[in-house]
């Protein structure tokens, strides 16, 4: 008896091989491979492919020390993280609860069609899209001049405002889908059971719904915040001359100035800041979820 | 603490009628049953005294009050509900405690309260548990310990047993009505499970499509249903279909059967009798000892053998009769046997034919 339950979880595994060698080979040639790549680049003096002499070194996490301007940098992403989870919890929160307790059948569906909709649109067409509305003259400029009565002049390109609406209308769908998933985990009669002893609604949020879908929350600010402060692409169109950020610095040296070295550095020091922030957050986390 | 009150209440779902003009007293302390087959609207029924739902027309009242477009939150009523609906995010203390925080009582009041309903439902030790560390009837009790703390108005009760076993489920039967005559809670009890509602409740009122079938004391209802419905969601029954002769029926054979209790109805119209099967006497001689019983004579298509009971099924003109007979051990009848039946008039209810039979 013993015998055939080895041998079944024995077969077990080598009918589970065939199922994960897929994504465990994609994983290694695509992730793991090219990362170590970038870890050894880190630690060069020149790009080899140029041909020229290279040797170790650790200048280049030296600059980041040395330069405050990289402190600088590092600091505005990490702000411009916190301020775009924050805008993306304000506006997808309410979004996820009204999708998971107030809409039902089929308008649910249209509703969370309209949430994925940013998904399949290219990224770089939906920067564009924003900078013809927010520029002077541009879509929101007109549309306000037409229904105010007075003369209002808006231009938000190329500002700080214009890189924060971007960035959040990109990563809003994220916080929606996971806090969307936690919400509607919780079942109606607790929200009822709250309301039959007397809780109004703000005290049934506060006590019993927000600390529920508080994975959710964690989950998605996780998945704002970490690509948010390495973000390039929507600083640098949406933001003009103020979009300077620790991404797009990082971008540079890949794209402009061909150090690949240094941008191989900045990028895993960023990498250990995010993963130091993580880490100190995740038990105050785990408490409050 | 209060009686409440409902009347001509009606609520339709699109053209779906899920209560249809129903009315009903519910006495201040009483424990009431709502009984009745799923999409009766007896939970319906319970939502609208709860006011998860507003009535189309009718009317609520709790203690005189009119109650009917008062939303749930300042009703002032307890609910317990079927999956218990406990907060996972907090201890057994945290959710029985919820009701009185919400409301901003003193933390000292509040500890105390809590302990009491605690010890009332006989938890008083695990109020720092988690209820996903509690079994199921200990749920049910901190469900009912955080309905009740908050010194409700009147306590409702959605089928709150249906989902423990069935040993656990008569302990809580038990523990359900000694608590509520403790506290002397006006108590209402959705419940499917008519022994349910036979063993706990002072009366009990059927329900079915929307519309009150019966209303009154488990022994009346069981004793003299009004339909053939009631007589046979509340217990057993065989009903026999006929004309009425005014006092009884007669069937389709000529075979008259008298009744002692039920309807007063016009003679020649159709009409049935129920009888219940432990009121049935079975035996294989001819002779009579009571010239006023109802006689049958038939035929026994099966036997099936409960230990402390047997039932029989006696087959008699293309109608199959159930009769249930205590394990004295004298009474030894085999399958196949033709047998006679006798039962006396008063064990016989006249039913008005009505046209929601089926």
């Amino acid at each position: 008896m013993a015998g055939q339950v080895v041998t079944g979880s024995r077969s077990g595994l080598r009918s589970a091989l065939p199922l994960l060698l897929p994504a465990y080979l994609w994983l290694t040639v695509a992730i793991f491979l090219p990362l170590s790549a970038m870890v050894f680049f880190s630690f060069m003096t020149e790009l080899p492919l140029s041909g020229r002499a290279w040797s170790f070194t650790l200048d280049n996490y030296a600059t980041f020390f040395s330069q405050g301007l990289y402190w600088t940098l590092l600091l505005a992403s990490l702000r411009l993280g916190l301020e775009v989870t924050l805008w993306c919890v304000v506006i997808g929160y309410p979004a996820a609860y009204v999708l998971a307790k107030v809409f039902r059948g089929r308008s649910r569906e249209a509703i969370f069609l309209l949430v994925i909709l940013p998904f399949w649109s290219n990224g770089l067409v939906r920067i564009f899209s924003w900078a013809m509305v927010l520029r002077e003259g541009g879509i929101l400029d007109t549309a306000l001049n037409a229904v105010l009565p007075f003369k209002i002049n808006i231009d938000l390109m190329y500002s700080y405002p214009a890189v924060i609406i971007g960035l959040v209308h990109s990563y809003v769908p994220y916080m929606v889908l996971t806090c969307y998933l936690t919400l509607q985990a919780i079942d109606d009669s607790l929200i009822e059971a709250g309301r039959s002893l007397g809780a109004s609604r703000l005290q049934m949020l506060k006590r019993v719904i927000i600390p529920l879908s508080m994975p959710g929350l964690v989950a998605g600010a996780a998945l704002i915040f970490v690509p948010v402060v390495g973000s390039f692409m929507e600083p640098r169109i949406l933001g003009g001359r103020t979009g300077t950020f620790y991404g797009t610095v990082i971008e540079d040296q890949f794209v402009a100035v061909f150090n690949w070295p240094l941008g191989a550095a900045l990028s895993f020091i960023l990498l250990a800041v995010v993963l130091v922030i993580l880490a100190l957050a995740s038990p105050v986390l785990k408490r409050v979820a | 603490m209060a009686g409440v009150q409902v009347a001509n209440l009606s609520r339709s779902f699109g053209a779906h009628k899920a209560l249809d003009d129903v009315s009903i007293d519910f006495a201040d302390g009483g424990f009431y049953a709502l009984l009745g087959p799923s999409g009766s609207g007896k939970t319906t029924l319970l939502r609208q005294i709860a006011g998860f739902d507003f009535p189309d027309s009718g009317r609520i009242a709790i203690g005189g009050e009119s109650v009917e477009r008062v939303p749930v939150e300042k009703r002032r009523i307890g609910m317990v509900f079927q999956n218990y609906a406990l907060f996972p995010n907090m201890s057994v203390a945290d959710n029985v405690a919820f009701g009185l925080s919400v409301r901003g009582e003193a933390k000292a009041t509040i500890a105390s309260e809590v302990q009491r309903a605690l010890d009332l439902v006989q938890l008083g030790k695990l109020g720092a548990r988690r209820p996903h560390q509690l079994s199921g009837g200990q749920r049910q009790r901190v469900a009912l310990a955080r309905a009740i703390v908050t010194k409700p108005r009147v306590l409702l009760l959605d089928e709150p047993l249906g989902a423990l076993d069935k040993a656990l489920r008569v302990d809580m039967q038990i523990e359900l009505k000694r608590i509520q005559r403790e506290i002397g809670i006006t108590t209402i009890f959705v419940t499917h499970d008519q022994e349910e509602a036979l063993t706990m409740s002072d009366r009990i009122g059927i329900l079915r499509d929307g519309r009150l079938v019966q209303e009154g004391p488990p022994e009346e209802i069981y004793d003299k249903p009004k339909s053939e419905f009631a007589a046979t969601f509340l217990g057993d029954a065989n009903i026999l279909r006929g004309e009425t002769t005014g006092t009884g029926i007669r069937l389709a054979d000529g075979t008259a059967i008298a009744a002692g209790a039920g309807a007063t109805l016009a003679a020649g119209a159709k009409a049935s009798c129920a009888v219940r099967p432990e009121r049935i006497r079975i035996g294989t001689d001819s002779g009579t000892s009571d010239p006023n019983a109802n006689m049958l004579r038939g035929q026994i298509s099966k036997r099936i053998f409960a230990g402390n009971n047997s039932t029989y099924f006696v087959d008699r003109d293309g109608q199959t009769i159930k009769v249930i007979v205590q394990n004295t051990g004298v009474e030894k009848l085999a399958e196949g046997q033709k047998v006679v039946l006798r039962w006396s008039p008063e064990s016989t209810v006249l039913i008005a034919a009505s046209q929601d039979m089926d």
